[in-house]
């Protein structure tokens, strides 16, 4: 067991566990955040993804210890209502989620990849949502959305 | 806990007071909500069909909430009832909180079921707030001393026509207080459940917010990431627990190393019979523990599966157990003799999974005497019925909760986890939290049927079809029933010895092409092990739908082909009920379509292009699509570039949450032409993930779906979750075949089975 401390949407937080532990179940168990999901277990679907010091990880397969004195970001922590990050405005807009267990692999990796590119292409954007899963199939709706999002950010 | 009108802020509400989370076997929410309001609520009326209590309550506050026995997926379903109640009370639809798929709450009309949530799900909600509705009048007629027919209703309050100063509130009248009024009802359990009471309901005429494009209610909530899935909640006390499923099919016990999973403290084994489980005071020591558990399997049949490879080679030769013929019309044999010419095709269909997004989970409390159980499943009130007969308790000491599941398309793991859960509660004494791993969710999940399909033709000397033949083989659909109301349909139930009831159902091509000799047949054979099968088959969305139109409709275009015939033509010279036909026509003039008599094998740069069609019936719904596609000759890759889908549903309640449906079925079913195959060896499932199991990722989504909407108000509604995949398929197909002149007459239509299928050409 270790004890591993970190800020968790701008707020610090401490777990005491065994290191090799998925930063998952820190997150839902211990600091009781419910928005991350448990969707492989093996990085391939994204409905983990919180953003490690603005860059998107799979919590589902990150060692709690990777985390020790980052910055994580969980969706809930990327904006409210009152203040949405343009991603969550246009999912909104765009009606995009069915199912919506998904939806944090798509918008954490996109607002990610938008800050660094925010005249990117179709091409681009596809290219960089590649390894992301919708079961639903809402992926034209997801591209809406980014295009609606990348309009608000420029 | 102090609900609120919506229903995702009153379950916010309880999951952070969990606590000190009290729920009881029967704790409607309107008893929370009318006592935070204020008011004094006498005894509830029981929850029958037959009671208006049952489906309408009005709050101090005259709001109103509806009480529906089938849950909305994502696709607006809740909306659209919201919608219907709104219209026929005549309040604000923004006034209506639709209460879903809890049973302490509603009537069992079915749960999610085969797109009957408004066709069949909405009729005894609008004839129940026509009812409300009626009842209120009267009452406001009483209180204002005016005959009813002078009174009129706007956002519920009651006022005379010709002194609107004297009025009355649905508020006034009956807030907080129970209807205690009585409908007919029609006697049916699920899906067909229907009731009536003395008023009419409204002429579509009269509709003010049905037809609108009303936005969803639960999509804030996910964005934000403030509304929880039944994954996410948590029970005092409660352990965490993680089935072992053996590694090869067909196995039983021989022995478990209970010491081997001594080093994390708070493991422990459980066993009984074949269910075996781990469970753990933390969710990661029981993830540790389920992977780190020692058991000896014994082989009770060695090697029960062909391979994939070898599966339709295994169908054709396989035994039938049943043969139907639903339609048969004609001299087919004559047809045959006398035929200028015989066409033939065969078509295979793959073993397919749900796959959900997130393995099932499922959280069940046992307690002496009652239990409460929480769900993801379609079927919450058949996921009661099974609970309470696998722990011996009579079903009204059983609560079920539906709460938003990782997915759901069918009958998929969450209908085995429920019944895991409520099993390992019983034993253990406490709250259980049961969920799977990825491999659960991919390789143990009830799969879509695989077929063959034979397909043959009699063409006169001019190229007429005068005879016509389609016999569906596999699977059955139904060999693990629809639902989990017998513990024999699940896993546990099996697992722990219970009898086997295996059914037998399939399916043939729905459609009204006018042939004057017709077959249309289906053949089940049996399932290739019949306990506790990794492969067992069941329905996944739009149950053989898919599967059986990539035959039909394939096989439409091969006689349009044969004769030298367009597509669209050819379908409409055939079709015999206008409705299709006008949806047919529909899809080819919005996607432009160009009469074509043969292939066009389009081509530059190594990159082939070609649209197909291909249409289909669903209960009453009609659908037809177009697909565009690229072909990448050198990598096999299709991309599904563009669709246009025509769509008759009749009444379009939400055209809003209708297009986006028809959006999401079409993609899913472009995942499943393109990618989706169960692979398996001998004797286990090695699709087992999402890298073993691929489906369609962003750089294969499609750059635009236009949809036609095509509404009828004069005919009642059907159902639009799953039409739209049923034509995905063969439209595919059939533009691949534009674009090549080459069938694919297997899918998925891979890249492999594209460049050999280019290279035998």
């Amino acid at each position: 067991m270790a004890t591993v401390k970190f800020i968790v949407d701008g707020k610090p937080a401490s777990v005491n566990a065994d290191p090799n532990m998925p930063l998952l179940y820190a997150l839902r168990n211990d600091l009781k955040l419910n928005n991350p999901h448990f969707g492989c277990g093996l990085a391939q679907c994204g409905a983990c993804t919180v953003q490690l010091d603005g860059e998107p990880v799979r919590s589902c397969v990150l060692p709690v210890s990777a985390a020790q004195g980052k910055r994580i970001t969980t969706i809930k922590g990327l904006g409210t209502p009152d203040k949405p990050h343009p991603l969550q405005q246009a999912y909104v807009e765009e009606q995009v989620p069915q199912c919506g267990y998904c939806v944090n692999g798509w918008i954490m990796t996109a607002a990610a990849f938008l800050k660094k590119n925010p005249q990117a292409t179709d091409a681009q954007v596809r290219e960089a949502l590649a390894g992301l899963k919708c079961r639903c199939g809402t992926h034209v709706a997801i591209l809406r959305a980014i295009k609606r999002a990348q309009t608000m950010m420029t | 806990m102090n609900a609120r009108i919506d229903l995702s802020l009153s379950r916010r509400e309880f999951l952070k007071s969990a606590g000190a989370l009290v729920v009881s076997a029967a704790a409607p929410a309107f008893v929370d909500e009318a006592l935070a309001q204020g008011a004094a609520v006498t005894a509830k009326p029981a929850l029958v069909p037959t009671e208006l209590d049952s489906w309408i309550a009005v709050l101090p506050n005259g709001s109103v909430q509806a009480f529906f026995g089938k849950m909305d997926m994502g696709q607006s379903l809740d909306v659209a009832i919201a919608q219907i109640v709104a219209d026929e009370l005549d309040v604000a639809v923004d006034c209506v909180a639709i209460l879903m798929g809890d049973t302490a709450t509603s009537c069992n009309q079915g749960g999610a079921s085969g797109s009957t949530g408004i066709w069949m799900g909405a009729r005894p909600l609008r004839n129940a707030a026509a009812e409300a509705r009626r009842v209120l009048v009267e009452a406001a007629s009483q209180r204002l001393g005016v005959p009813a027919e002078r009174l009129t209703v706007a956002e519920g309050v009651v006022s005379v026509l010709d002194d609107p100063a004297k009025k009355v509130s649905y508020a006034e009248l009956v807030g907080g207080k129970y209807f205690n009024a009585q409908l007919d009802w029609n006697k049916q359990v699920g899906n067909q459940m229907d009731v009536k009471g003395q008023a009419k309901p409204k002429s579509p005429s009269e509709y003010q917010v049905v037809g609108k494009p009303i936005p969803r209610r639960d999509v804030a909530g996910k964005v934000y990431g403030t509304s929880d899935f039944v994954t996410d909640i948590r029970l005092p006390r409660m352990l965490h627990a993680r089935m072992i499923r053996p590694q090869k099919a067909a196995c039983s016990i021989a022995k478990v190393d209970a010491a081997s999973i001594k080093s994390i403290k708070s493991a422990r084994v459980i066993r009984d019979d074949d269910f075996l489980a781990v469970v753990a005071e933390h969710e990661w020591d029981a993830v540790r523990a389920a992977e780190m558990l020692k058991v000896e399997w014994k082989e009770d049949k060695p090697n029960p599966f062909p391979g994939a490879d070898k599966l339709h080679e295994h169908i054709r030769a396989a035994p039938v157990l049943k043969r139907e013929e639903p339609v048969k019309k004609g001299d087919l044999d004559a047809a045959f003799k006398t035929a200028a010419r015989v066409v033939e095709a065969e078509y295979e269909w793959p073993l397919q999974s749900h796959a959900s997004m997130g393995p099932a989970c499922a959280l069940a409390d046992v307690k002496a005497g009652e239990a409460i159980i929480w769900s993801g499943s379609q079927k919450p009130h058949f996921a009661r019925d099974g609970v309470a007969k696998l722990i011996g308790l009579p079903p009204e000491k059983v609560r079920c909760i539906w709460v938003y599941g990782p997915g759901s398309y069918g009958r998929n793991d969450a209908g085995d986890a429920v019944l895991d859960a409520a099993h390992l509660s019983k034993v253990t004494g406490r709250p259980v939290r049961v969920q799977g791993m990825r491999r659960d969710g991919t390789a143990w999940d009830p799969k879509g049927p695989a077929l063959v399909h034979r397909a043959r033709a009699a063409l006169d000397a001019s190229g007429k079809v005068i005879g016509y033949e389609f016999v569906v083989k596999g699977f059955s659909r139904i060999n693990i029933t629809t639902n989990e109301s017998d513990p024999r349909d699940s896993l546990a139930g099996m697992s722990l010895g219970l009898p086997l009831k295996p059914e037998i159902g399939l399916g043939t091509p729905a459609e009204t092409y006018g042939f004057d000799a017709k077959l249309l047949a289906w053949e089940v054979i049996p399932p290739l092990l019949d306990r506790c099968s990794p492969l067992r088959t069941a329905h996944l969305r739009d149950p053989v739908g898919p599967e059986i139109h990539f035959g039909a409709e394939q096989f439409i275009d091969e006689l349009a082909a044969a004769v030298g015939e367009d597509p669209v033509a050819f379908r409409l010279k055939y079709i015999t009920a206008p409705r299709d036909a006008a949806v047919v026509k529909g899809a080819a003039e919005r996607a432009g379509w160009e009469t074509r008599a043969a292939p066009r094998r389009e081509r530059s740069d190594g990159v082939a292009r070609g649209r197909g069609i291909a249409y289909a019936q669903r209960n009453g719904t009609i659908v037809a699509v177009v697909a565009e596609i690229e072909v990448d000759r050198s990598t096999g890759r299709i991309w599904g570039r563009k669709f246009t889908v025509a769509h008759d549903c009749g009444l379009i309640i939400n055209p809003q949450g209708l297009r986006y449906t028809i959006e999401g079925n079409l993609v899913q079913g472009l995942s499943r032409t393109l990618f989706e195959e169960v692979r398996f060896d001998r004797s286990a499932v090695t699709s087992v993930d999402w890298a073993s199991y691929p489906i369609l990722e962003m750089q294969d989504a499609p750059e635009s779906i236009e949809v036609v909407l095509i509404n009828h108000p004069e005919i009642a509604p059907t159902g639009a979750g799953e039409p739209t995949i049923r034509c995905v398929p063969a439209a595919v197909a059939n533009a691949f075949f534009d674009a090549t002149g080459v069938r694919l007459r297997r899918a998925p239509l891979s890249p492999e089975r594209v460049k050999a299928a280019l290279a035998n050409a």
